[in-house]
């Protein structure tokens, strides 16, 4: 018997990977693709639908605009054109979740096509994908399988369905066969799975969580041997929803395929499922270009028309790509590129920006987000973003610093209360009366009692060694509870001893 | 009574009840007894499937709510409150469209017992209207067949001889028009289900232009080719209802944006005095002659006559590529069938059947759809997915859609010779109940359709009314007017033009020539109770 998967790097000895991407994109548009229903997530099953998204008899669909809108915009950010005119279709099969056991979807005239998005891998290097196109369609209900093992059809007893999704916007983008990516698939994978996330989301068209199934990737993997040109068979692995998923799918796809064609054996069209559990796949049903949907163009639906005004409206509307926009923040702060990274995976591009635009320098701005402030999140187990902290925050904190009103000790303190939410940083410091001590008095009284404690170290700063004053401030500070002025503090001593700081 | 209230047209009924002479609730009940007295009984109680031994025009009679809306009417009236023009007007609506609070059936057992939890657009707009709706009528299967013989609800009798089809697929609403059951009727034509079954029971359909009625609540059979329209007994009262139920509804994509048209003016202009005079009338050489009943062809010419004489000046006109029309109807009808029909599975409404043994959500589809779907059905969904196989699909839909255009081409052709064009609705009279054997020849039914399927593939109005009888039967012949998409107005115009002619010459609507319905319904119940004992 031949094993399961060859390694990693066996199997890159001896094979080219080519991959293929379709990733599907949940709009979040205020209404469904073709009806009135409300498109919201996680309501009560069965809530957002109307005659029409429960396909009932009489009922006929009305294209949401807004969704085509959203299209347009994905389109030209993935630099695809637009069709001047385009068509919807019906694909039909029978399935539950589907109501009219048809799909209403573009088939061979997609509102976007001939695309390309360059991506940038870990070495710094970029890579452009191809993209074939970008379509719409509409989502189908959700199924949930009851009695059976984990949810999973297989021995189920009923079949629950919830029409909530049925009818939600969909674009589909579909790749070109992508090659030349030799060991950094995996990377790549994930690397495309993360841009379109990121674009969508930048574009504001879709909410992108995955865990939610907003960005769902099928994944394309076939094999040809070193140098040839000829593509292999390819296994289509369905809805993989974490972009380590993705990274992990391709790579596992490629020693199964590797092992597969070691041995000899063809590999099979299929559909495949990941499993995070036992980071494998397993065979879904066979499939094969045969499948037949019977599309023909839907006849309730007339077809979609875009301007050369409006594709240049919306064109001139588009926010900055995300890619440029991380080019333009790295060579205005100037930070080296691991910090940048640093800062781009610790998801505070924002926040950063936003605290510089505020009045912050961009060195200042980097320390707290990166320091105290991820602390924080890693603490508590929360992103960055999700913290109660902004950037007024951040540059109000920074304004006492330099006023010299707290210390950064302090700050770190306020900090910690900001999350707790107990108000601004300014606010706390009143509040909790944490300013930094600088009244002579009482900070004269503390330098007395550490003078008195430590006759050997004041003998040593009256016999020149003037660096000895730290082992004197730190029973200070401690005598304050860290708010006094360290400053002062030292002043005080060397005062008191006659000697020049 | 000298002139009962349901031999009434709907125009004059509307101006009855405007004047306060007749109540609506007078006028509904009057028609709620004429239903009753010849819509018949069960053959079987058990067993719908066969039908009544009377019209059998209603599935479903809706008897409180017509009568409350009648009430309503009648005392905003008599407050002095102002009422659109058919307000009390009682109307029948086939039960291919939804309503709220009645059944709504297809005539099929796959929807048998289930109720809308909405209304179609044109169920809104009679609503609106204020016109109580007497109840739903029968038809072929989804709307699929040419004699109501499809009904899985037993077939609809013809008024004029009850043991001949009342056409199809809009026979229920047909013969209620013309058995004086209701003075207006919803229908839907997607290859001649208003037209033709108008032709054969002596009233006057209308198939609209494609788009100038909402399909929003109306079961799709196939959608590029469905179009509502009315049924009535004079063309006046068509454009009438025409006007209550047409215009925009931005729930139809393929709804067209055009202001209703004023139908109901044309109509009038049309009956006026000289009113053809000078109207180009295209006559079809494609549709008639071979293969027309003789009855058919001869009724059919004296109305060329006709119109000749007043005024109208008669042009040939050629559309060779009708030939393939029909052929070209069957593929696309059928393929948008096999995919508008698919929703149909048991599992969110209507029938389910649960198989023996373990029941997949296949096995559960299956049989729901095997034991919900008669013959005729099942035949064009099995026709249908073929056509769209792949390595099918360009041979089949593809070149059925290009056949489409050439249709279009033609009529566009002839119209630039023909403000009109004219042609028998049908090739013949009523045939008997029973009398064509499908099983062994669908195509022969599916013959009665060569003279209306043409609009349906180019979109375009069209209208049938009686043109007489057949010497040879006895039987109502059609005759067929057809304009371009969009002027609507002027079938309507040539329509009630001819019909004033034609009225003329017999002294009276057509009707009159026929027996008393209701005697010949009471005749026909008693042989059939002799029969079955």
């Amino acid at each position: 018997m031949s094993q399961d998967v060859l390694s990693f790097e066996e199997a890159l000895e001896r094979f080219d990977p080519v991959l293929g991407f379709e990733v599907h994109v949940e709009l979040n548009t205020k209404t469904k693709m073709f009806d009135a229903a409300p498109n919201t997530f996680g309501d009560e099953p069965n809530t957002n639908v109307t005659p029409v998204s429960l396909g009932l008899p009489g009922v006929l669909p009305v294209v949401n605009g807004k969704a085509v809108e959203s299209a347009i915009k994905l389109g030209l950010a993935l630099n695809c054109s637009i069709a001047q005119k385009c068509h919807f279709a019906r694909k039909n099969y029978f399935y539950p979740d589907t109501p009219k056991n048809f799909q209403t979807s573009q088939f061979d005239e997609p509102i976007a096509f001939d695309g390309h998005l360059d991506l940038e891998l870990e070495d710094g290097t970029e890579f452009r994908v191809e993209i074939e196109r970008a379509h719409m369609e509409e989502d189908a209900g959700k199924l949930t399988h009851m009695g059976g093992d984990a949810g999973r059809i297989q021995n189920a007893q009923y079949s629950l369905v919830d029409y909530n999704r049925a009818g939600v916007p969909l674009i589909e983008i579909v790749t070109k066969p992508i090659v030349g990516a030799g060991e950094r698939a995996p990377e790549l994978a994930r690397a495309y799975v993360a841009a379109i996330r990121e674009i969508v989301k930048n574009l504001g068209i879709s909410d992108a969580r995955m865990e939610r199934g907003n960005v769902r990737c099928d994944a394309n993997v076939s094999l040809m041997p070193k140098g040839a040109t000829q593509f292999g068979t390819r296994s289509e692995t369905k809805n993989v929803n974490s972009l380590r998923a993705v990274e992990r799918t391709v790579r596992y796809e490629i020693q199964r395929h590797a092992a597969v064609l070691a041995a000899g054996v063809k590999v099979t069209q299929e559909t495949r499922f990941w499993h995070e559990d036992t980071r494998s796949t397993t065979a879904g049903r066979p499939k094969s270009d045969a499948d037949d949907y019977r599309y023909f163009p839907e006849p309730d639906l007339v077809p979609v028309v875009t301007t050369a005004d409006w594709i240049e409206e919306l064109r001139a509307s588009l926010p900055e790509p995300p890619a440029e926009r991380r080019k333009r923040l790295k060579a205005d702060w100037g930070y080296t590129d691991e910090e940048f990274r640093d800062v781009v995976n610790a998801g505070v591009l924002d926040e950063i920006e936003q605290t510089i635009a505020a009045g912050a320098s961009a060195a200042v701005a980097r320390k707290w987000w990166m320091g105290e402030i991820a602390r924080l999140a890693k603490q508590r187990e929360v992103e960055i973003a999700d913290l109660p902290v902004t950037p007024a925050h951040v540059v109000e904190l920074n304004g006492l610093i330099d006023g010299g009103k707290i210390n950064d000790k302090l700050a770190k303190k306020v900090l910690g209360f900001v999350v707790e939410g107990e108000g601004t940083p300014a606010e706390i410091v009143e509040s909790r009366g944490l300013a930094v001590v600088s009244d002579d008095g009482a900070l004269t009284a503390a330098v007395d009692d550490a003078m008195a404690q430590m006759p050997d170290v004041v003998e040593k700063i009256k016999g020149g060694k003037v660096q000895a004053v730290g082992a004197l401030i730190g029973p200070v500070m401690k005598a304050t509870r860290g708010q006094a002025d360290a400053g002062r503090v030292r002043q005080i001593i060397l005062g008191k001893l006659g000697v020049q700081g | 009574m000298s002139e009962r209230i349901v031999e009434l047209s709907a125009a004059d009924l509307a101006a009855k009840l405007a004047s306060g002479e007749v109540s609506s609730v007078d006028a509904v009940t009057a028609h709620l007894e004429q239903i009753e007295a010849t819509d018949g009984t069960p053959l079987d109680a058990q067993d719908r499937s066969r039908g009544t031994d009377g019209l059998n025009a209603f599935l479903h009679r809706n008897r409180e709510e017509a009568l409350d809306v009648a009430r309503g009417v009648d005392e905003a009236r008599a407050k002095g409150e102002q009422l659109p023009e058919l307000a009390g007007v009682p109307v029948a609506v086939k039960d291919l469209i939804v309503t709220k609070g009645q059944p709504t059936t297809a005539a099929s057992r796959m929807l048998e017992g289930w109720m809308s939890p909405y209304d179609g657009t044109v169920t809104r707009k009679l609503r609106a209207a204020r016109m109580p709706i007497l109840g739903k009528t029968n038809l072929d299967e989804f709307a699929m067949g040419s004699s109501t013989e499809h009904s899985a609800f037993g077939p609809t009798r013809n008024p004029w001889d009850l043991r001949k089809i009342p056409g199809g697929s809009g026979g229920g609403s047909a013969a209620a028009v013309s058995a004086f059951q209701a003075p207006l009727a919803l229908g839907t034509d997607t290859g001649g289900s208003i037209r033709q079954p108008a032709a054969v029971t002596g009233t006057v359909g209308v198939k609209p232009t494609y788009g100038s009625v909402s399909r929003y609540g109306v079961i799709a059979m196939a959608s590029s080719l469905d179009q509502v329209g009315p049924c009535s007994r004079t063309v006046l009262d068509a454009a009438l209802l025409h006007e209550v139920v047409g215009g925009h509804d931005p729930a139809d994509s393929t709804s067209l944006t055009d202001p209703v048209g004023s139908y109901a003016r044309a109509a009038r202009e049309g009956s006026a005095e000289g009113g053809l005079k000078g109207l180009r009338v295209g006559v079809v050489q494609q549709l008639s002659g071979e293969g027309f009943q003789a009855g058919v062809q001869q009724r059919f010419e004296e109305s060329l006559e006709l119109l000749r004489a007043a005024g109208a000046e008669i042009v040939d006109v050629q559309t060779p590529n009708f030939e393939y029309a029909l052929g070209a109807y069957y593929l696309i009808m059928s393929s948008e069938v096999s995919s508008n029909l698919a929703k149909y599975d048991g599992v969110r409404f209507g029938l389910r059947v649960t198989p023996e043994g373990t029941p997949t959500i296949e096995k559960v589809m299956s049989a729901s759809r095997a034991a919900g779907f008669g013959d005729e059905v099942k035949r064009r969904i099995i026709l249908g997915t073929y056509a769209l196989s792949a390595g099918y699909y360009d041979a089949y839909y593809g070149s059925a859609q290009q056949v489409r255009t050439l249709v279009q081409r033609d009529f566009a052709a002839a119209f630039e010779k023909a403000d009109v064009l004219i042609s028998p609705t049908a090739p013949t009279t009523a045939f008997d109940i029973g009398g064509v054997d499908e099983s062994a020849d669908p195509m022969q039914m599916y013959l009665n359709d060569i003279a209306t399927i043409p609009t349906n593939l180019a979109g375009i109005p069209a209208i049938s009314l009686p043109g007489g009888l057949a010497p040879e039967d006895g039987l109502p012949v059609g005759i067929q007017f057809m304009a371009p998409a969009r002027e609507d107005a002027r079938v309507y115009r040539a329509g009630a033009g001819l019909e004033r002619l034609l009225t003329e010459q017999w002294g009276g609507p057509l009707w009159r020539e026929r027996a008393d319905v209701t005697a010949t319904v009471r005749d026909f119940a008693a042989t059939a109770a002799q029969g079955g004992k």
